[in-house]
């Protein structure tokens, strides 16, 4: 394969199968790669988690994207629910250790929640436009 | 009570030896107060005055937090622990006249919870008055699956009063329409109702209010008080004794102010840090053979003529 290489002209195709595939396959990575990098800074983020362990949520302040949908998984051994402030946007119903809750943020704003059953846990997700 | 219980009892009030010892049975994380209530109280559940507490008086029990649907590793069989709980109440030589739960009847309001600890507790065949724990509170409809089996002769959320031997007996909610990042509350209008509860009673006559969260605040980094309960302490100011039982913090817990006596249960199910002794308030680990000194059953005795209730704790692992 060396020997080809270094005695062909630059401008003219490979005609060894062998270097065929190789070229193919660089091209296929190169492509692979300029996609990737263009997917990873062009998508939205679409979906976020919140943890609850020990009484509290976290993280304390999560901010997302209009139209992230955002799940809770309890870790905790007690149940805990999910409820916004004004009792208006969302509530789970009681989550046991394991279980999940979703809700997907669809208008910008902040929301203050909290936990109907141990009310001194609170935090926050902000949704931005 | 047999008298031997009941001697071991005046020897553990009289002396400090006694009174150090009466600690240590009772568990961690009691506040015993010297001065008025509580100590002088054991004194009077004594061999002289066994005979008499029965015909001139009452007994009733307390248990609170059976949490029945829990089934985590502090305590794999709260249901178990629950029956034996009963089962002491059954072998007492006396029955008590009712028994009072201070909520987190369930785990998680479901149907099979509520009918699991209906039919444990009805094996005791005493009657049952119950206030909600926010546990009971967590169903769909807030509420409705704990309303549908104890929310007769009740107003709003579930409170209610009635009148007992010459006690006059309150069963407060303070568990719902909880604000985020507060405590437990009563609200205005079960506030008003309690106001005009007690108006006109005499200031001798004995009163006992049962709420799950505690209505003095213990501990309100956890959560433990109640935002108002100042306010329906001060309707209840007037009345040579008032004793307010508790449960939600699943440890005994007691102070007494003027003319007020707080209690606060032990759990059935299981055990919780002392404030500030955790991370957070949550269901307490401790070695399966110590579990059961750490739940139990509380029991108060009215006497005709004392205004003060007295109420004795038992451990599960109690003899």
């Amino acid at each position: 394969m060396t020997n080809i290489a270094s005695t062909a002209p630059a401008h003219q195709p490979a005609r060894s199968p062998r270097l065929r595939r190789l070229i193919s396959a660089i091209a296929i990575l190169v492509i692979a790669a300029i996609g990737l990098s263009v997917g990873l800074s062009a998508a939205p983020v679409t979906d976020a988690t919140v943890k609850i362990d020990n009484f509290t949520f976290g993280p304390k302040l999560l901010t997302v994207k209009a139209g992230t949908k955002v799940t809770w998984v309890n870790q905790d051994d007690i149940p805990h629910t999910v409820i916004d402030k004004n009792r208006k946007v969302f509530r789970s119903k009681p989550l046991d250790t394991d279980d999940k809750f979703s809700f997907t943020f669809t208008q910008p704003g902040t929301y203050d929640y909290f936990c109907g059953l141990h009310p001194h846990m609170t935090a926050q997700v902000v949704v931005t436009p | 009570m047999t008298k031997r219980e009941d001697m071991n009892l005046m020897s553990c009030a009289v002396d400090r030896r006694g009174l150090l010892k009466c600690m240590a049975w009772a568990g961690t994380g009691v506040l015993w107060t010297v001065s008025g209530g509580v100590p002088t109280s054991l004194g009077l559940i004594g061999e002289a005055n066994a005979q008499t507490a029965a015909a001139t008086g009452f007994t009733f029990m307390q248990i609170s937090d059976s949490h029945i649907g829990f089934k985590r590793p502090e305590n794999p069989d709260a249901i178990g622990t629950l029956k034996e709980a009963i089962g002491k109440i059954e072998a007492m030589p006396t029955k008590p006249a009712f028994m009072i739960h201070t909520g987190d009847i369930t785990h998680l309001s479901r149907a099979d919870q509520f009918d699991d600890a209906d039919q444990i507790i009805g094996g005791a065949r005493i009657p049952m008055h119950y206030v909600p724990g926010e546990h009971d509170y967590v169903d769909e409809d807030a509420g409705k699956a704990y309303l549908e089996r104890y929310g007769k002769n009740t107003k709003g959320a579930g409170w209610y009063s009635f009148d007992q031997g010459g006690v006059h007996f309150i069963g407060l909610v303070n568990v719902v329409d909880l604000k985020g990042g507060g405590l437990g509350n009563l609200g205005s209008e079960q506030l008003e109702w309690l106001e005009d509860d007690v108006k006109g009673k005499s200031a001798s006559t004995p009163i006992v209010v049962f709420a799950h969260i505690p209505l003095w605040i213990v501990y309100p980094e956890w959560g433990w008080g109640t935002q108002d309960g100042a306010k329906a302490l001060s309707y209840l100011k007037r009345f040579g004794s008032v004793t307010v039982l508790n449960g939600h913090i699943h440890q005994l817990m007691q102070k007494v102010e003027g003319n007020v006596t707080f209690h606060t249960a032990r759990s059935t199910a299981f055990p919780q840090p002392e404030p500030g002794k955790a991370k957070s308030p949550g269901p307490m680990q401790v070695p399966a053979d110590e579990l059961r000194s750490y739940l139990g059953i509380a029991r108060v005795d009215f006497r005709q003529g004392s205004e003060k209730l007295a109420v004795t704790n038992t451990a599960l692992s109690a003899g």
